[in-house]
This record gives structure tokens, sequence and C-alpha cells, in this order.
């Protein structure tokens, strides 16, 4: 017993299926009924289905998301394992080692929490991440992550789609583009007693990069709740875009007119660009962008060839089919 | 007489030191055999030899003064040792990024030494480094004479330029190298204030 859904927009993803194969909308809207009434879960459904990505091992996966939809994002990759995903962080609010937000976050209080909308939207004001929550559908999503220093790893995330959720807030016709900023803290996150980054960190996205569907609010990771390090509560993850895009612990979204300021950009424009697009062609001025290095690797393995866009191209190639990437790296 | 002078005159002393310098090799060998380096074990041992190579310069620089302010003769017969362990720390960090990093594509080490400052700046250091070693002998030292100190004073040059190959690795944290960057301007100030009173 099982069913597999497949939209057009997964159709990109899946490569080899036939425009008759893409589930039907009304089947679609359905399946949550007909899950039901087979009396499965979702995800015992998928793994029924289809052969899942080669897993971290089952004792790493948790179960603290109930009835999470699983999707065809990322099929056939291999995981990163959970402890190397969440031991080797850039999150520099507990640290600039790579161990030191697994160290440091862990008495980080992420209960209440809540985030301020501001700006060119009509639903503007501070929600508590519940109420957001409340309305997402969650999911989990096997996303290749690529880092500015050359070293990647796939994670499976639970979460819900960025654009849903930034809809909610109806952003107004001047809303070009879309602010994000980190919680400031300094007195649970030790990191920022220094001015190691001008806090606190901000990055940003233009608006139809925001809206595309790969945009992912992130709130889980292995089937558990985002571990402090990570981001929690909640984070967001463009897999197309190097990894310090990708900013953690939000406290607030603001819809600007204007190119947003992003803090590794303020620190070293020449280095790390507004759009930060992973491109093997366009060489960090201190290393090299042509490959990388997977997470969990040992001596011997070669390192990885690196994809334009991180290998979604397929997806986001079109929101740059007129610049120079060169330019605007 | 004090036990500060009796110790190092025992035989056993010059090798027990030569292991203790040959710790942290063994501690990221074993590290890596037993996969004890973490999710980025390539980085972290290149890293870490990079770190034990300054840290013998900063040793090595550490002698000469020491032995001056707190007349422990004996200090200098270590000066070589300490020397060559810099050198072999700086030898195992540049192989395991050719060979680790790199796995041995000359066009691509070629290219990342031209393209990138960092890079360049400490395989210039390590150049540097060569002939110091290679002149290491109590041969070379006598046949060389006077212009082997000449020669020797190179180390001055090279301990900035790999502080200054690690300042550039950094991303926003200068924290670490900062405080490298203290002791290393303590240590040449010190020469620097005995050239003036010359």
């Amino acid at each position: 017993m099982s069913i597999i859904i497949k939209t057009a927009r997964t159709h990109n993803l899946e490569q080899g299926i036939k425009p008759s194969e893409i589930t039907s909308e009304f089947a679609y809207l359905n399946r949550r009924d007909f899950i039901k009434q087979s009396g499965i879960l979702a995800g015992a459904a998928w793994a029924g289905g289809l052969s899942l990505p080669a897993m971290a091992s089952d004792a790493e996966y948790g179960d603290d998301f109930k009835g999470l939809i699983k999707t065809p994002y990322g099929k056939g990759e291999s995981l990163t394992s959970f402890s190397d995903a969440t031991t080797y962080n850039n999150f520099y609010e507990f640290g600039t080692g790579k161990k030191d937000p697994a160290a440091n976050a862990q008495e980080f209080v992420t209960e209440p929490w809540s985030i301020t909308v501001e700006g060119e939207a009509n639903k503007t004001g501070t929600f508590h991440l519940e109420d957001i929550l409340k309305h997402a559908q969650m999911e989990e999503r096997i996303y290749r992550f690529r880092c500015v220093e050359a070293w990647s790893m796939v994670v499976p995330w639970v979460g819900f789609s960025l654009a849903d959720m930034l809809k909610r807030f109806e952003p107004n016709s001047k809303a070009k583009y879309v602010e994000f900023e980190t919680l400031y803290d300094p007195k649970q996150m030790p990191g920022q007693k220094r001015r190691v980054l001008d806090w606190p960190y901000r990055d940003g996205l233009r608006m139809d990069e925001a809206m595309n569907p790969l945009c992912f609010m992130a709130v889980g990771l292995y089937g558990r709740d985002l571990p402090n390090q990570n981001g929690a509560p909640i984070r967001l993850v463009v897999p197309w875009k190097y990894g310090f895009k990708n900013i953690k612990s939000i406290v607030k979204i603001t819809f600007t007119e204007h190119q947003p300021v992003c803090t590794w950009n303020t620190t070293a424009a020449s280095e790390y660009g507004f759009y930060s697009n992973v491109n093997p062609d366009v060489d960090h001025p201190r290393w090299s962008q042509a490959t990388e290095r997977k997470l969990g690797s040992n001596f011997w393995e070669p390192k990885t060839k690196t994809q334009l866009y991180n290998g979604y191209g397929e997806q986001v190639a079109h929101l740059y089919k007129d610049m120079d990437l060169t330019k605007y790296f | 007489m004090q036990l500060k002078e009796i110790l190092p005159g025992l035989c056993f002393f010059k090798p027990i030191i030569f292991i203790i310098c040959l710790l942290p090799f063994a501690f990221f060998v074993s590290g890596a055999i037993n996969q004890q380096l973490g999710p980025n074990p390539v980085e972290s041992m290149i890293r870490g030899f990079g770190d034990w190579a300054f840290y013998f310069i900063l040793i090595g620089l550490t002698i000469s003064p020491a032995r001056k302010l707190f007349k422990l003769n004996w200090l200098i017969q270590y000066r070589r040792m300490i020397g060559l362990f810099a050198f072999f720390y700086v030898c195992i960090h540049f192989s395991s990024y050719i060979w680790f990093d790199q796995y041995f594509d000359v066009v691509k080490i070629i290219q990342d030494i031209i393209k990138r400052p960092f890079i360049a700046i400490g395989f210039i250091s390590f150049l540097m480094l060569v002939p110091l070693a290679l002149t290491s002998t109590n041969k070379m030292m006598r046949r060389l004479k006077k212009n082997w100190g000449r020669l020797h004073k190179l180390i001055y040059p090279v301990s900035i330029l790999t502080l200054l190959h690690y300042f550039m690795m950094v991303k926003a944290d200068y924290l670490v190298p900062g405080v490298l960057l203290v002791i290393l301007s303590i240590l040449l100030g010190y020469r620097l204030i005995q050239i003036i009173q010359k």
C-alpha cells in the first residue's frame, strides 16, 4: 500500500518523470484523507513507495514531528551523519570555532520566541512563533548545504516553505527585498560579547528569490527539533547559496524597497557578495570554490566538484539570467 | 648544585625533549587513524600542523632571550632541535596540503599559490626555512663561520611572514593570531632593543 505524490514543482527534481505521472491536483489535495483511509502515516507511505535516500542511522533520527511529510527533495543523496551536522557549525554568536556552537548553545532559551515583521507589508507586528507554525505544513526536505569555506553536507531539514509564510504577511508592491535578523542577546550568546561581526547578524534576499519554492524555513533536522547550535528555533535554508546566507535564530523580518544590509558583505564586500550563489567559477579570494569537502569524508576520499547554484540551477538559474555572475557574486 | 643545572646534563634529557616535540605529530596521526579529528579531519590536521609549526618558531625564538635573561646557558643546546622541529611541522603542514587537500595536482597547487596571497606567503616562508634547515649541521656552521649567524637571522622575517599567513587565512576572529602577534612582538622587540643598546 503506497502513494506517491508528484507535483509539477517537484518535477524538475526527479528526472525522468513524465507529465502524466504528476499527481493530479485533486489527488494531491486529498492525499491526507487517502492516507487516513489507508491507516498509515505519510512517512510510512513514502518509505513503502520509494526507496528513501541513504539514511543516517535510525538511532540518529528523531520523532519530534508527528505526521511529517517526506518529500522527494534530495532523493538519492547520502546524508551527513547527525553528529557531524550538529558539531561542526559556523554560528559566531556562540563562538568562532567549529565546535563552539555545540558547546556554548546548550543553555540557549528558545521558548517563548517571537518574530517581528516590519516594512512594506500589510500584516506587520510581532508574532509568536507558535502562531506562525500553526499555519505551517511541516515537511522534510533533504538539501545539499555548501559553506563558503568549501565544505559541504547533506541535511534532512524539517520545516515549511518560506514563500507560504511570507505571503501571509501580505508584502506590498514596494517589497523588493526581504531582510532577516538574528537575535542579539550577548547574555545568552557569548560570541556577541566581542565585536567579531557587526551584530546583530543580518542577511537578505531579493523578493523573487525568497518566493522561490526551494526557500525553506527550518525548525528541525533528522526528525528532531532544531538543535540550538544549528539555529534554533527557526532558521532560513536557501540551498543554492553559500551557508552564511542561511541565517539562524531569526527574530525579525523586514520587507524593504532597497537591498538589505548583509553582515558578511559589510565585513568584507570583496569576499561575500549580496547574492553569494554557489558558483565554482567565481573563486573566493582566499580559497577556490571549484571543489568542496564533504563533512565526514576521510583522508583518501577526493573532494567533490562544486556545482553551479549547488546543483539547483533548474529551479533558480532563471532568477539571474541577465546578470553577470562574476560582478553580482 | 640546583636541579635545573643537573637535569640538562643527564643523558636522557635530550631524548625526552625530542619525544615531547613529537607529541603533536603523534596526536594528529593517531587521531587520523582512529577517526577522532572531527567531521573535517583534513582541515583539522593541516591547521594543527600549521599551528605547531608556528609554536615551534616561537619556542625557538624564546631560547636566546631566556638563556640571557635567566642565565640558563644549557638552553642553547636545544635551539637546533627546536628549529628543526619547526621545519618538520612546516614540512608536514605543507605536504598534508599537497597530499590531502590537492591530491598532488601540481597545476592546481601552482594556481593556488599564485592566486591566493595567503598561500603564496606561506609558501615563501617555507622556502626561506629550507636553507636554515640545510645549514643546521655542525659542519655547515663551521664552514659558514660569521655568515651562519647572518643567514639564520632569516628566522625573523620568516616568523613575521608565517604570522601574516595566519592572519590572512582568518575570516573575522583575530583573537588567536592577535595573541600570537603580541608574543612575537615581545620576542622580536627584545632583539630590537639589544641592537639599539649596542
